[in-house]
């Protein structure tokens, strides 16, 4: 190569942009990923191994789909629910995604309010999250109970049509239900340092030697933001295919 | 450290983590509120064939794109970052296409040993 990228750590770094910044970022015993801390880097990466996990049942999903000679449950009608005698498609299904929506909004926020250290805010703010993220747990089960116990569907088989539906549903939603689960009770640790003021004082976390610094609200925020977005794919593909 | 001076440097933006005005946030949070319901509505109204699947593939991937462009702060990263992290999801793509194929054929060889069962 024409130019050689400095490397010496005697004096700040020029860090070239573009193209040019990508070779030199990976390259010459560097940090690959500058200013950005590492638990920051772990949980993307974390995330890109969860995306070809939900990527693996959505594409299987789609060719159980493709390839079932049986006519498929119409999603319209098996998620639709009936409201002062009027029957309406898909209305749960759109009310969670709302909800999910919104804990999204309200986690963004806590990030910022987070970053500028503003306890109370941030503690309320993830606090709200929480809560709609419990709240779409529950539609959830309702849903499921909903699905099993009046519909009669099981992942083996159901009375509407193809088999594999239930086993598709189940799986999907399943997976997403438990990451969903899981990150209520982070947000909640989290929130509990936010305002005992553990991450202003950099007391440790639990079974780790790390001070506690106000990045851990983002990288709880990435998590909480990816399950949203592994939302916005199963509604598109699952519900409204 | 090399870490430590790279965040005096003045091309690193950021003193501290991701700060943006909350304005940036709100404006999101509807565009998705909108998007969100557009596509509800595409099931709403029967909408079918293509012009179903062009609403809802419009509508998912620009509602995940400003998930992650903006509350994820993808927007904010170094290119060195934002590419480890999206350039391999493409290779999701051959999966995807490998799927499709292998679930066609599987239809027709059903459709066929299915016929010739009946005669």
């Amino acid at each position: 190569m024409a130019q050689a990228s400095r490397t010496s750590t005697a004096e700040p770094l020029a860090l070239p942009e573009g193209i040019q910044g990508i070779v030199a970022d990976w390259s010459s015993d560097q940090r690959a990923f500058k200013n950005v801390p590492w638990g920051k880097a772990m949980m993307w990466i974390f995330l890109l191994s969860d995306t070809f996990i939900f990527s693996c049942f959505l594409i299987s999903y789609m060719t159980v789909r493709i390839s079932t000679t049986e006519p498929w449950p119409n999603p319209s009608e098996v998620f639709g629910l009936t409201l002062f005698g009027k029957s309406i498609p898909l209305l749960l299904i759109a009310i969670m995604t709302f909800v999910l929506i919104s804990s999204s909004g309200t986690m963004a926020m806590a990030v910022k309010f987070g970053y500028e250290k503003n306890r109370k805010m941030t503690f309320i703010l993830l606090l709200c999250t929480a809560a709609l993220g419990a709240t779409f747990v529950g539609m959830q089960a309702f849903e499921w109970t909903k699905l099993i116990v009046h519909e009669g569907i099981r992942p083996w088989g159901n009375p509407l049509g193809a088999a594999q539906f239930g086993a598709a549903f189940f799986m999907i939603t399943g997976f997403h239900g438990t990451h969903v689960s899981i990150g209520v009770i982070f947000l909640l640790i989290t929130a509990t340092k936010v305002i005992r003021g553990d991450l202003d004082h950099g007391r440790p976390g639990f079974m780790t030697g790390r001070k506690g610094k106000y990045e851990i609200v983002e990288i709880m925020g990435l998590y909480w933001h990816f399950v949203d977005l592994v939302w916005v794919f199963i509604f598109a593909v699952f519900y409204l295919w | 450290m090399a870490h430590a001076e790279a965040q005096q440097h003045p091309i690193v933006a950021h003193v501290e983590g991701q700060q943006h005005p909350i304005g940036i946030y709100l404006k999101i949070w509807g565009l998705l509120f909108v998007l969100s319901t557009a596509s509800y509505l595409v099931d709403y109204f029967h909408f079918q064939g293509y012009l179903r699947w062009f609403l809802i593939i419009l509508f998912m991937l620009l509602k995940a794109g400003l998930i992650v462009a903006v509350f994820m702060h993808m927007l904010w990263e170094r290119l060195a970052m934002v590419y480890a992290i999206l350039v391999p999801t493409l290779l999701l793509m051959v999966l995807l296409g490998i799927g499709a194929l292998e679930a066609d054929y599987t239809f027709f060889t059903r459709g066929v040993f299915f016929l010739k069962g009946l005669f």
